[in-house]
């Protein structure tokens, strides 16, 4: 498997650490009350097809990376950083 | 206080030569770490020039020379090796001393490429990566810097607390490529 870093272009999987769901760029506001707050933490979705990842380059250019996939294909649809994703 | 001995990383490790390839310590003086503010990375760039004669470097790039070079170190961050970090440059810049804190060496001869070949997942040959490229990416087990600062020399970077494992896997992949003839 491979993925492209928008900083260091495609390299190997075991250069990345993988986090799970894109999820925590939504993070609610601390006000947004208890079933934000629940869904945040707790709850995901389990998508047959597009989802969004977050994968950590720990071995290469330190960089948060939200990678976009497809479930049932294993494609990679796109990558993109994830301070840029964020703003 | 007695007065202390300055021991490099690789002291007592290197220099260490098999078949075509040499292994060598090298000394990269002050070290410092780069990390522009937000929308700063022009200005920086621009001190950069004034100060220490080399831009801000882009992603997987080296500028300046041996004695005086910044080498892109990964997300919003290059290493100035060489000088002393000119004041200006924290005017637009996080600048963080990280003298010693990094083992730095150089793999140089004819088998260099194929013995980088045996432990980064990175293609380093000379078509796709040229003098003044630099990579962030692992030496078997270890994040690493590597740039090819010569036709067939490498300078690659580890912690320093992993002097040791990287001489010891240079060499193991050294021997083996000698070993092929
Ligand atoms: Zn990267």
């Amino acid at each position: 498997m491979r993925i492209t870093c928008p900083h260091c272009g495609e390299r190997d999987r075991r250069e990345f650490y993988y986090r799970g769901a894109a999820t925590d760029l939504e993070r609610p506001a601390p006000d947004a009350g208890e079933e934000a707050w629940d869904n945040f933490v707790f709850l995901r979705e389990n998508p047959a097809g597009e989802t969004r990842d977050l994968w950590y380059h720990e071995g290469g250019c330190g960089a948060w990376i939200v990678v976009a996939r497809n479930t049932v294909t294993h494609e990679v649809l796109g990558t993109q950083l994830a301070s840029e994703a964020r703003s | 206080m007695d007065k202390l001995i300055a021991k490099s990383p690789c002291e007592g490790l290197l220099p260490l030569t098999v078949g075509s390839v040499t292994l060598t310590e090298e000394e990269p003086g002050v070290m410092t770490s780069v990390a522009p503010y937000k929308g700063c990375e022009e200005a920086l760039s621009e001190a950069l020039k004034a100060a220490h004669g080399m831009g801000y470097p882009a992603a997987n790039r080296a500028t300046g020379r041996a004695g005086s070079r910044a080498v892109w170190f990964g997300h919003g961050q290059a290493m100035l090796i060489g000088p002393v970090p000119d004041a200006t440059l924290s005017e637009h810049a996080a600048i963080v001393d990280q003298s010693d804190a990094w083992a730095v060496v150089r793999l140089e001869g004819e088998g260099a490429e194929d013995v980088l070949a045996r432990l980064v997942p990175v293609d380093l040959r000379a078509a796709h990566f040229k003098r003044g490229h630099t990579v962030r990416s692992l030496l078997f087990h270890m994040t690493a810097s590597i740039t090819r600062v010569g036709d067939t020399a490498f300078q690659i970077m580890v912690f320093r607390s992993m002097a040791e494992t990287l001489v010891h896997d240079l060499k193991t992949a050294m021997e083996g490529v000698a070993a092929r003839g």
